[in-house]
């Protein structure tokens, strides 16, 4: 272990220490005063944005550090930098709930500090136990932070349902995990790729493995068939935490299957692509009709997400650089809309009560005229019409999948797309068509506001002046 | 002076004053009706000077702008027009102008109204001049949103109805196009519409591209059979919403075929013309029918729309069968010619009778041909041009109506006599629901008490039919400046699709 070593890892390395200093602090400071939290947590994720910027910005070739088993390349830093980012979103979003409702402790921040921890950590991996490692810190914060409100009957069953799926696919991961170890005999990812495609290996083992390990991908991602924890932990979990798990965690899911399929698996590309395919399909068509049935707005979006997983699939199908990069470019995109989707919600809850029914919305036009638009913006986004940032997501992974020569699947994405455009629809006729049940207009903190203006304007923005966001994404692959 | 990127500037200057009036809405709502005219007579003074810069006798692209938009797809932000595009972007910004007078009276958030309005009629500029064929589609899909918010909040009782089945209808048919798009780009590397021209490929492929293209804008045009989402969305869509969306929006489609379908894939035209041109027929005949039955003035417009724009269709692809019948061309550039001159008569007319309709609607309150009798009694002037405008709709000699639909028919004679015969069919049912309108709402005795206290056009009523029986009359008297700024174009296109793709 050098000192060259320990730079690679430094925002790590800034993370953690952060995070034990915001842990002791919060005993100390008093329960009115509970805001300095907040404030050191989001200064904490500014600066370890600064420190990955750096690094980003330093000469791009890929290093291997702590006997190959963290890497550092383009694709963790940019991936990184948009964690902090949308964390910073997800905190002051969360801030103005959790006072409403209770539960603003320093647990919430702790937990949340950890999950990233465990994110950077399984961004950077390059070995199956460093895979596994930050997977699992992430996943347990996430039980925890899926039941902060202790006393919610909901939100108890809901982080139940949650644990004991979650660690069966771990083991699953794990077990698929052992069985490409025993077949390969090495650990690092990259000594892994060399000897698939000098074909090591028994073609048995590896199949079961590639099996175990895919499926313990779709359950982090939550494709179909293996999507029924979504909807259950989206609806039981307090709306900040929903905002979290479908923000952050995605990231954190496609570094995953990016690690793992094609920095260490790319020799057996025929083999997962067909897998894939299938979790894409089912994923694509269930979650965009499923939704449409649902009245609870969480359900709904938590079907969305899994439409979505279907769309993220798609980009990894071809194991091109571009296909990647589209992958990348739709994660971080819905990371952002669905983080602003879940705020219009927080912003609708009133001390007691979350925003959870469709018929919440109705009228908001008239209640808040501006944050309408940015839900509009956001809704429109998700069903991807251009000029929205949506768009430019979905045919980036459409291209990839005809390019692997997928056109009936693409045909399919495109189809379920027009399906799915119904039900953001009727969020948009709820807040603009109908009348409002309550005409109080709503109301929300300064730097929520700010907050929640700056992400519905990036859905135009970005979308407007995708070509940015597309080169970092292309030039993380090359 | 003419170093202006007049083409960008028609673009972004309605959607900066769309920006302004939503920012001014809340504080000075006063200054949004006189801002939105401002901005919109701005818009169209500019799309003058287009047409005094433009040159007349060239087919090449004009006006060009190009700079990079995404770098890693080798997309470009690549605007130009030619003969084709030029008299659309005229209309368009014609119509937007007279919408915005046309709205003056809405009085539920007026600023969001107009701002709707302009961004819609700026997104239609710059789809009609996009030379890029990912921004054409941005463009092309991005206009669903305005039209969807217009017809939903501001249109009739069953306005929910009616904007989801316009917004699904369209997006369905244009998720196809957008695949074909991105096949072409991995097949040519490049999204530039006069790469995709010059792009070679074999006769399967481009009957796919071609019946994607065609999903698309069939939807648009619309053809029968999915036209079903027109009739609602205009009944329901508020007066300035049907007359954008009979006027304008309904050429998108017609300006697709021409800028892609055609010389994109014309081996496939080739091959399946036979399909369009039956669907056209069966469009021209049969909802001419449909409009006969009517007894919504809305639905009864909306229907012969269908049916007038099943002449553009068929003119647009009567060139092939003129070619494999006669040996030669001549007649095919009459075909598109008189398909582009009926789609920009029908933008007057069908624009002109929804205000007319509008007319009657707010001082009634009724849309039902039954509610009324014997109107021109009581408003004489308006029914002047109400007549007028029902006349050119059936095709009167004299009036612009009569030039588009004559040039196709007579097309159509060199193609087949059959074709000539199906489509002249439509002079007589376009007179017969047209007529037979005119006759049960204007004349006869002074029906009930709300014809009997009916007022006359007000000033601006006066202004907006002034300016559409002008263009109609113009046009149908005197059509060649605008013939002469497409031939070249039109020439050119009729060359080019004559050639064979497949390598």
């Amino acid at each position: 272990m050098t000192i060259a070593e320990l730079q690679l890892a430094l925002p790590e390395i800034f993370v953690l220490s952060m995070t034990c200093v915001v842990l002791l602090a919060d005993l100390f400071i008093s329960e009115e005063r509970r805001g300095l939290t907040h404030t050191l947590a989001v200064i904490t994720l500014a600066f370890a944005a600064i420190l990955s910027l750096r690094l980003m910005m330093a000469p791009g070739e890929v290093v291997y550090a702590f006997s190959d088993t963290f890497v550092r390349d383009r694709f963790g830093d940019v991936l990184k930098v948009f964690c902090y980012l949308i964390l910073i979103g997800v905190f002051v979003y969360a801030k103005h709930y959790l006072r409403q409702f209770g539960l603003f402790k320093g647990e919430f921040y702790t937990l949340s500090l950890f999950a990233l921890l465990g994110t950077m950590v399984l961004i950077s991996a390059n070995s199956l136990l460093t895979v596994y490692l930050g997977l699992e810190l992430l996943t347990l914060s996430s039980y925890a932070l899926v039941a902060l409100d202790r006393n919610s009957l909901q939100g108890s069953e809901a982080a139940m349902k949650y644990f004991v799926l979650g660690s069966m696919a771990s083991g699953m991961l794990l077990f698929g995990m052992s069985l490409i170890f025993g077949a390969t005999g090495s650990l690092a990812l990259t000594d892994i790729s060399a000897a698939l495609s000098a074909g090591v290996g028994e073609e048995m083992l590896l199949a079961f493995g590639l099996v175990f390990m895919v499926l313990g991908i779709a359950f982090k991602f939550g494709a179909v068939p293996l999507h029924m924890w979504i909807p259950d932990v989206y609806h039981g979990a307090p709306l900040p935490i929903t905002l979290f798990l479908s923000s952050v965690p995605k990231l954190a899911a496609v570094a995953l299957a990016i690690r793992l399929l094609d920095n260490g698996m790319v020799a057996l590309h025929g083999d997962w692509q067909g897998m894939l395919v299938v979790l894409a399909a089912l994923s694509m068509i269930l979650g965009n009709v499923v939704a449409i049935a649902q009245t609870n707005i969480k359900r709904m979006l938590a079907y969305s997400t899994i439409a979505h997983v279907g769309f993220i699939l798609l980009g990894l199908l071809p194991a091109t650089p571009e296909g990647y990069a589209a992958a990348m470019f739709y994660t971080i995109v819905y990371a952002i809309m669905s983080a602003g989707a879940f705020a219009v919600l927080i912003l609708l809850s009133t001390s007691g009560a979350e925003a959870e029914n469709l018929d919440d919305l109705k009228g908001l036009a008239k209640r808040n005229p501006w944050h309408a638009l940015m839900m509009l913006m956001i809704m429109f986004s998700l069903a991807g019409i251009p000029v929205f940032v949506g768009f430019f997501a979905k045919w980036q992974v459409i291209a990839a999948a005809l390019s692997a020569g997928l056109t009936w699947l693409s045909i399919i994405a495109v189809v379920t797309a027009v399906i799915g455009a119904f039900y953001y629809l009727r969020v948009v006729k709820l807040m603009y068509f109908d009348e409002p049940e309550d005409a109080e207009p709503v109301t929300a903190p300064v730097d929520f506001r700010a907050v929640l203006t700056v992400n519905g304007v990036a859905m135009l923005a970005l979308g407007i002046f995708s070509g940015g966001l597309i080169s970092l994404c292309v030039s993380s692959f090359v | 002076m003419l170093d202006w990127p007049l083409l960008s500037l028609l673009t972004w200057i309605p959607i900066a004053g769309a920006v302004a009036v939503i920012a001014l809405g809340q504080r000075s709502p006063d200054l949004v009706r006189p801002l939105s005219l401002i901005v919109a007579l701005v818009t169209f003074g500019l799309s003058l000077l287009l047409y005094a810069g433009f040159d007349a006798t060239s087919a090449q692209m004009q006006f060009v702008e190009k700079a990079v938009w995404i770098e890693a797809f080798n997309i470009h932000y690549h605007l130009g027009i030619d003969g084709l595009s030029l008299p659309l972007i005229l209309l368009n910004t014609l119509i937007c102008v007279l919408v915005v007078v046309g709205g003056w009276r809405i009085t539920d958030r007026p600023h969001q109204y107009m701002a709707a309005f302009l961004t819609l009629h700026a997104l239609m500029t710059g789809m009609f001049a996009a030379l890029d064929a990912l921004l054409f589609y941005v463009f092309f899909e991005a206009m669903l949103v305005p039209m969807f918010l217009i017809i939903g909040i501001w249109g009739g009782p069953n306005r929910i109805y009616a904007t989801v089945k316009f917004f699904l209808f369209t997006f369905f048919g244009s998720v196809f196009m957008l695949i074909a798009l991105l096949w072409l780009y991995l097949d040519s590397g490049s999204f530039a519409i006069a790469d995709l021209h010059r792009h070679e490929f074999g006769l399967v492929p481009q009957i796919w591209v071609f019946l994607a293209f065609l999903i698309a804008f069939a939807v648009k045009v619309p053809m029968w059979p999915v036209h079903t989402w027109l009739p609602d969305a205009h009944v329901e869509a508020p007066t300035g919403g049907s007359v954008v969306l009979a006027a304008v929006m309904l050429k998108i489609g017609g300006y697709g075929l021409l800028r892609f379908a055609l010389p994109i894939s014309p081996d496939a035209a080739a091959h399946l013309d036979w399909l369009v041109i039956g669907l056209s027929l069966i469009a021209i005949v049969y909802i001419g029918f449909v409009a006969l039955a009517q007894s919504d003035m809305k639905k009864l417009i909306a229907y012969s729309s269908i049916s007038h724009m099943g002449f553009v269709t068929l003119g647009m692809f009567l060139a092939f069968a003129i070619a494999r019948n006669t040996g030669e061309l001549t007649g095919a550039g009459l075909g598109m010619s008189g398909a582009m001159v009926q789609m920009i008569s029908h933008g007057f007319i069908s624009g002109a009778m929804f205000l007319a309709v509008g007319v009657l609607y707010d001082r009634v309150h009724s849309r039902e041909i039954s509610a009324y009798g014997g109107v021109a009694n009581t408003m004489p002037w308006f029914a002047m041009f109400a007549v007028l405008f029902f006349m050119a709709n059936s095709g009167l000699p004299g009036t612009s109506g009569f030039v588009g639909e004559f040039m196709v028919i007579l097309a159509a004679f060199h193609a087949s006599f059959w074709f000539a015969f199906a489509a002249a069919a439509t002079l007589i049912l376009g007179a017969a629901y047209s007529l037979w309108l005119v006759k049960r709402v204007f004349y006869g005795e002074v029906a009930n008490d709300n014809v009997a206290s009916l007022k006359d056009l007000d000033g601006r009523e006066w202004l907006m039919l002034t300016v559409l029986a002008v263009f109609t009359l113009g046009l149908g008297v005197w059509p060649y400046p605008l013939i002469d700024l497409m031939e070249p174009s039109v020439q050119n296109l009729v060359g080019h699709i004559m050639q064979s793709k497949t390598g």
